[in-house]
């Protein structure tokens, strides 16, 4: 299936991307996280919460073809 | 026309608000935690609408390098305590309001009191420790919590514990380990970004004010200043973690959010290194009949159950070093003893039993 994965904050440099395309078979988003965990080490110790389709989510849910994935890092600053 | 309908005009004729509407904004009471980036902007503007009670909470002073986007405040400011000088530039915004600087730090001893005071609180600070003190004083205190932060050309903004909407750790329970996310002071911030976050933080607390449009509660609002691009998140309410807090109402006063957060560490050391380290203090919180016994370390005897009353018997002054028998009890007492404020502890990983088994010395009898 296609996804499409966006980035924010710190993220967007662990990863150099902001949005990219990405193929990969049906997973959950434990799985999704553990792949891109692989592609990208610096996500490693990153803390971030996972959106689908505008919606955060648990780390069972199962995605669906073409969903746009947030990965969304708490801020601190003020 | 009387003043208070001149100052207010432009907003009164909106008929969504009108005289009724600015009498909500003039009975509203709303605090403000943290004066800087996003305190200057969200009070400049509550200020200006009218808001009847505004409190400002912030222990920091005026820094020169502020100025880019701290906006109450100019030169004659820097060396000023910001809630002192944010209430002196608003009082002349608008003698006609209630405005009260508190120049000191939250804490969990002052929170509750000084959140019951007050309708709204809006968060404008610069840290997690204080993020999630804010928003679980919030909870305990039932108060809406208006959310706000940056980082570099990005912000987000919530609405949480608003009408049983999630609150804080609904979206992010744990906070990050100290020092994965860095601060403004740390990496910079163009000074608009906090203007417009903090600008839409006033805005979401005049709406629930006001009871106008829909609030951003059970959302994350992001917004990135690059690419113009702004998204919202749904963000459902957790009931697990909004318990957590609730169940926290007797031990809030006593916990220690640095220490949550990451702030403060207590250091582990192995077995062999401790016979390295000289003048500390070493402390076997087993309990009495419990062996071997590591006299040549020299340590003195509480049991992790009464640390804490006997807590002004160990010495302020010396680096301390905790050990039990496997190394589990001797990271509790070392998390009782960062929360008594004393800075320079570890403990030994494996006890005891790392000791008895690294050290050709060690003597095997009562005491």
């Amino acid at each position: 299936m296609q996804l499409t994965i966006k980035y924010f904050g710190m993220l967007t440099e662990a990863t150099k991307h902001t949005e990219e395309r990405m193929h990969t078979n049906t997973c959950s988003v434990l799985e999704l996280v553990e792949k891109l965990k692989n592609q990208y080490p610096e996500l490693k110790d990153k803390d971030f919460k996972v959106a689908v389709n505008h919606q955060l989510v648990s780390d069972d849910y199962l995605i669906n073809n073409e969903a746009e994935i947030a990965l969304l890092p708490p801020f601190a600053g003020g | 026309m009387d003043s208070f309908n001149l100052r207010y005009h432009r907003q009164i004729i909106l008929p969504e608000i009108g005289v009724a509407g600015q009498e909500k904004i003039a009975a509203a009471k709303v605090l403000v935690i943290g004066a800087g980036g996003l305190g200057c902007p969200i009070l400049q503007y509550l200020v200006a609408a009218g808001i009847g009670k505004i409190g400002i909470v912030d222990f920091d002073i005026v820094d020169i390098s502020n100025l880019h986007r701290q906006i109450l405040y100019g030169k004659s400011s820097v060396g000023v305590n910001k809630a002192i000088a944010a209430k002196n530039r608003l009082t002349d915004l608008n003698p006609d309001i209630d405005i009260v600087a508190y120049p000191e730090k939250l804490t969990t001893k002052n929170a509750i009191v000084l959140f019951s005071e007050y309708d709204i609180i809006v968060d404008g600070t610069d840290n997690f420790s204080t993020r999630y003190l804010v928003n679980d004083a919030c909870v305990l205190s039932q108060k809406p919590l208006v959310y706000g932060a940056i980082f570099k050309y990005e912000g987000q903004v919530a609405v949480f514990n608003y009408k049983n909407g999630p609150t804080y750790r609904c979206l992010f329970p744990e906070p990050p380990e100290a020092g994965s996310v860095p601060s403004c002071a740390e990496i910079g911030v163009l000074g608009v970004l906090p203007g417009i976050i903090g600008s839409m933080q006033a805005n979401e607390v005049l709406k629930i004010v006001l009871e106008l449009g829909d609030v951003l509660s059970g959302k994350l609002f992001t917004y990135d200043c690059l690419a113009n691009q702004s998204l919202a998140f749904g963000v459902p309410r957790v009931e697990s973690q909004v318990t957590k807090v609730l169940d926290m109402a007797t031990s809030f006063e006593t916990t220690d959010y640095d220490l949550f957060c990451g702030i403060k560490k207590g250091v582990d050391i192995t077995a062999k290194d401790a016979f390295l380290i000289k003048n500390a203090c070493f402390i076997d919180v087993r309990e009495e009949h419990e062996q071997p016994k590591i006299d040549n370390l020299n340590p003195i005897y509480i049991p992790l159950g009464e640390l804490e009353e006997k807590i002004d018997t160990i010495p302020k002054d010396k680096e301390l070093v905790v050990f039990c028998q496997s190394g589990i009890r001797s990271k509790k007492a070392l998390e009782i003893l960062l929360q008594h404020d004393f800075k320079n502890v570890a403990h030994i990983n494996g006890g005891a039993i790392a000791l008895y088994n690294n050290k050709p010395n060690v003597t095997d009898h009562k005491r």
